[in-house]
């Protein structure tokens, strides 16, 4: 017993003693296929992973942490730093064509852990593959493509996070493909998955908040009222143009039926999203997302809780000096630009005839530095504009955030 | 380069970090805003306040916790966005009595109308035969001040024969008090009835009285004070502490008074020499003054809120048919004028006065004044278009 610990014990230990000073014994970084056109339905393989010798698995995963200093009509509450997720992803080539991949997030310091996709894709045509377990529902870009290497900025769009509840993922099964033709490729896919609930007009942020229904854990066992969430993308993608996608998902999100008494109709929520992204001026990088959602409120309820919502982003990405900085041999400096918005009201008060507020413009100036694709450093301005629902003076938010985030 | 590029950048973040008070939003005069605790609060008062202003300004209930099952609004400060006066989106509506003998539909869901149900359930409506009111969300601000005048300051203002003939009679809205409400000092009961003097009719006693009556007939939320749900009427367990009740009490007693402005401008002081000359402080009395607090912040002190805290007649106009307490279906409660010209930072930049919000100017508010007001209404239509607007600057200036 005592001999066989000892022989585990060497081969644990022994390449791990000797990998602290050689990585490359123990993980190697799997090369990334650069020749295939990506797309954002691809960010899921497309990423950084380390592979162990010849083990059909790959890890990977990145970090994110910053600190921030915001002041909210000049009152503060100083400077404080984040840890806003740590996420671990794992991939396996199961046999040819069928592969595995999962990511486990750790927000805020461990006191959220999420499945954020844990999948099983079975490859039978590159135009046909059936994809099931935990899944990122295809809606917009940003939820698939979320990655925070990726990005030059420190917060999430507000319309991704707070319209789109990215990261949106849940139980189901679906198809995807893609075919390419020379510069062309374009991509479908379309999920059965588990959706929402009514929290979303049900929650303590006093509006019709989608997020609210990232709360419910019980929608990985079951759905909250047996109706599926459906979602379709379409995307296509020219090599030297842009790549542009639409979205819809939709479904039931209120239990309108409970032990066989029926409590309401069937009241329904459709997101439609469009996205874009694209480089001009040979390195100008452009990247936006819109979002409309709709949902079926009963009219009886309050105004607060709104039937429409919309927004979205634009991104824009120029680097200013490229090569080798700092003795990093492949740095680049960027400097951006995100213009985001977000309307959680769309629509007029039935007292008043007026236009409800209840909408976000944010303005975000950001410089970032990569020593490395993987990893990014950056600095952010953001200035904020709240309009409460009666269109009372906006309350104005400004503050710097400074982070990194690097894959590893 | 690399060098350069290396200092640069640390100058630049450096320069951010030191700056970040500087280019961040700046904080608004405290006279442009109607939040804010009353000066000189202890530290644990301001812990008490801060607790008070978190649950009525954050906590936002829902089914879960006690939501409905009918309401009005979700939470507090739904109707009274930073503490300033709502619009015609926030009006509750009261029906059901018409005379001092009480409310006729109260097993009909009265005095108030929840208009908004969670989904599942139907909304009242207001039955048939009842006569109603509409009243538009008050201020907050300075309500601990109004709270400690004493009965005796207010019985001194009332005028219920008219002694002086000049046409103006303010009475005080007498009431039984709830079985939670203990009387406060300096009260002057009669025939077992209290002077009442918060909302639009005076129909609640103190701010007590008002929060839980507030927290049960426009949100649901039944606590150990009024512990019945208003759908069912039935008694039910508390869904809120008392402690939150006390500490949203104590957030209303201790929010401070408006802040005027402008008071040095030659046309806001002829303004309001006007308002003087014109009689309008028979009932906007400038001048109140607490008696003894445990709160050393609010004790004997002097301020200006432009209110007798008495019931006017002020016409038909005005004359909606329903009442509360004592009042005549006529008769209203003298408002605060401090404020006033804040109104608008919390009604969507718009005016909405009067107790139902039709008026939606001051100008028109000053017009729709009728009964022991016509006087004073009649001299200001008389003013020329000068002295008018040193009148309405000297009113936005409160």
């Amino acid at each position: 017993m005592k001999k066989s610990l000892l022989i585990y014990l060497l081969i644990i230990c022994g390449p791990a003693l000797y990998g602290q000073t050689d990585t490359s014994f123990f993980f190697s970084r799997v090369k990334q296929d650069s020749s295939k056109l990506k797309l954002n339905m691809d960010a899921v393989y497309n990423r950084p992973f380390l592979q162990m010798g010849k083990l059909p698995v790959s890890l990977g995963g990145y970090l994110e942490a910053n600190s921030s200093y915001f002041s909210t009509d000049g009152i503060s509450e100083g400077l404080s730093f984040q840890l806003p997720r740590l996420t671990m992803f794992m991939s396996a080539s199961i046999r040819q064509r069928i592969k595995f991949m999962t990511e486990i997030e750790f927000e805020e310091g461990g006191r959220e852990i999420n499945i954020e996709f844990a999948a099983l894709d079975l490859e039978f045509n590159p135009l046909f593959n059936l994809r099931g377990g935990v899944i990122m529902n295809p809606i917009g870009s940003f939820n698939q493509n979320h990655d925070g290497p990726k990005w030059e900025f420190i917060s999430r769009p507000v319309s991704s996070t707070t319209i789109i509840p990215s990261t949106w993922s849940n139980v189901g099964f679906g198809l995807f493909g893609k075919y390419s033709k020379k510069n062309w490729v374009w991509a479908y896919e379309a999920y059965l998955s588990n959706g929402f609930d009514d929290k979303i007009i049900n929650n303590n942020q006093n509006r019709t908040w989608f997020p609210a229904s990232k709360a419910n854990r019980d929608r990985f066992e079951e759905s909250f009222n047996g109706v599926p969430l459906k979602t379709l993308k379409m995307a296509i993608r020219h090599r030297k143009v842009a790549e542009i996608g639409v979205s819809w998902m939709g479904g039931v999100y209120n239990k309108f039926k409970d032990d066989g008494l029926v409590l309401d109709k069937k009241r329904r929520l459709n997101f439609i999203a469009l996205d874009i992204n694209s480089t001009i001026l040979k390195d100008t990088y452009l990247n936006g997302e819109w979002v409309w959602a709709y949902v079926d409120v009963p009219d009886t309820y309050i105004q607060q809780f709104g039937n429409r919502q919309q927004g979205g982003f634009l991104d824009i990405v120029q680097p200013i000096k490229k090569g080798k900085m700092l003795g990093w041999s492949e740095s680049v400096l960027n400097v951006a630009l995100r213009l985001e918005y977000a309307d959680y009201n769309v629509g007029n008060f039935q007292e008043l005839g007026l236009r409800i507020a209840d909408h976000v413009y944010a303005l975000v100036p950001a410089i970032s530095f990569r020593p490395s694709a993987q990893t990014v450093i950056r600095a952010n301005y953001r200035y904020e504009r709240h309009r409460d629902l009666l269109r009372n003076p906006a309350s104005q938010t400004g503050g710097f955030q400074f982070g990194f985030s690097t894959y590893f | 380069m690399n060098k350069r590029l290396l200092i640069f950048a640390i100058i630049i973040e450096a320069l951010l970090i030191l700056s970040c008070e500087r280019i961040t939003p700046r904080v608004p005069a405290d006279d442009q805003i109607l939040d804010g605790p009353v000066d000189g609060l202890s530290s644990a008062e301001k812990r008490r306040f801060l607790a008070g202003d978190a649950a009525f300004n954050d906590e936002i209930f829902t089914s879960e916790t006690g939501l409905g099952s009918v309401f009005v609004a979700t939470s507090c400060g739904s109707c009274h966005a930073g503490d300033g006066k709502g619009t015609l989106f926030t009006t509750l509506t009261r029906f059901g009595q018409t005379d001092g003998s009480g409310n006729k539909f109260l097993h009909l869901g009265g005095p108030q109308l929840q208009n908004r149900a969670i989904p599942g359930y139907s909304p009242e409506s207001i039955p048939a035969g009842a006569t109603f009111s509409r009243f538009t969300p008050p201020a907050n601000t300075g309500l601990g001040l109004i709270e400690l005048v004493a009965d005796a300051d207010i019985l001194a203002m009332a005028d219920p024969s008219d002694t002086d003939k000049d046409g103006i009679s303010g009475v005080p809205n007498y009431g039984h008090l709830p079985s939670f409400v203990s009387p406060l000092p300096n009260a002057a009961p009669q025939n077992g009835k209290y002077i009442h003097r918060f909302g639009k009719k005076a129909a609640a006693y103190s701010l007590l009285h008002q929060t839980v009556n507030a927290y049960s007939q426009d949100i649901g939320i039944s606590s150990s004070f009024a512990p019945f749900d208003v759908y069912s009427g039935l008694e039910i367990d508390p869904e809120i502490s008392n402690l939150t009740i006390n500490n949203v009490v104590f957030y209303l007693q201790t929010l401070k008074a408006p802040i005027q402005r402008d008071q040095g401008d030659p046309q806001v002081k002829q303004g309001k020499q006007t308002f003087i000359d014109l009689g309008c402080e028979s009932c906007h009395k400038q001048d109140l003054k607490t008696g003894p607090s445990r709160v050393s912040a609010l004790s004997n002190k002097t301020f200006h809120p432009y209110t007798d805290l008495l019931l006017h007649d002020m016409g038909s106009g005005l004359n909606d048919g329903y009442t509360e307490g004592s009042a005549k279906t006529s008769e209203w409660r003298t408002p605060p004028l401090w404020g006033l010209g804040l109104s608008p930072n919390s009604q969507g930049g718009q005016y909405f006065l009067m107790h139902d919000g039709r008026a939606r100017s001051i100008e028109q508010a000053i017009e729709m004044h009728g009964g022991e007001a016509d006087g004073s209404k009649g001299r200001f239509k008389k003013l020329a278009q000068s002295e008018q607007a040193d009148l309405i600057k000297f009113l936005k200036s409160l």
